[in-house]
């Protein structure tokens, strides 16, 4: 019978993977698909509790409002990237550190 | 085993198998239609869950907008003529002791908790009642989206545009 528990566990690992991604690649698409995986990993989750929590549901609206955000945000970061690949002609986030301290 | 056990278990091989591909594969291409299955995947979670305008809605948004933008970020940030299209991995050491403690703490909270889990909703069809949510309770954070919808879309032009003077 799969509960709750086996949707958050599913979803921790998204999330896990997702965090790796935006810790470890050096280019800011790689980053950008990390950040994705744990939108997606937060979404699953809200979902799972609609499903099997009191029957509220809330979780599933505000779902879609995180998919509203992460399609917004995505757009914006791309025109970033873009930008700063324009200014330095690398992909790469290390080229990104000129605002260092 | 039920058919429910079936899918969710070839939705979760699916899913976190094609994530991990999408982290670690070195080549963007590879991680790009890895990231596809793992949206379909999670779309198939949401069908499993009884959620299914979300499925519909992480389909269209996901598959069809999200990866394709950025699949264009790839295309646009690499000159065309090297076609390895690798990228590589800084700090890699720190940054899965990170992930594996945050992974760790999240089963444990996942399997220790006592979740309040209550009959719940049964699946049945969603849409009307999201769209009564959206203009009834939740009508404000929806004209808010809205408005940031417009203005992520002027500023992603504005930001990317060419400036004659720069």
């Amino acid at each position: 019978m799969i509960g709750l528990q086996h949707y958050l566990i599913v979803s921790a690992a998204l999330f896990a993977l997702g965090l790796l991604g935006v810790l470890t690649r050096r280019n800011a698409v790689n980053v950008l698909m990390g950040l994705e995986l744990i939108l997606n990993s937060a979404n699953l989750n809200l979902v799972a509790f609609t499903r099997y929590g009191s029957g509220n549901f809330g979780g599933q609206v505000f779902a879609v409002f995180v998919i509203v955000v992460a399609a917004a945000e995505v757009a914006v970061a791309l025109a970033l990237v873009l930008t700063m690949y324009r200014l330095r002609r690398t992909p790469n986030l290390d080229a990104a550190a000129s605002l260092r301290g | 085993m039920t058919p429910e056990t079936v899918t969710f278990y070839a939705l979760a091989l699916v899913t976190v198998g094609s994530a991990a591909v999408c982290v670690m594969a070195r080549s963007l291409i590879y991680s790009a239609f890895s990231l596809l299955f793992t949206f379909v995947g999670v779309a198939g979670f949401y069908l499993l869950l009884g959620a299914d305008f979300l499925a519909a809605t992480q389909f269209l948004v996901y598959v069809g907008g999200i990866l394709v933008l950025l699949l264009f970020g790839v295309m646009l940030t690499h000159k065309l003529y090297d076609l390895d299209l690798k990228s590589g991995f800084s700090q890699f050491g720190p940054g899965l002791v990170a992930a594996g403690a945050i992974f760790a703490l999240l089963l444990a909270m996942a399997v220790k908790t006592p979740w309040k889990v209550a009959g719940g909703r049964l699946p049945a069809p969603t849409t009307a009642e999201l769209g009564q949510q959206f203009l009834g309770t939740y009508l404000l954070p929806f004209e808010v989206a809205s408005v940031l919808l417009l203005v992520a879309l002027m500023g992603a032009t504005l930001i990317v545009r060419r400036r004659k003077d720069a």
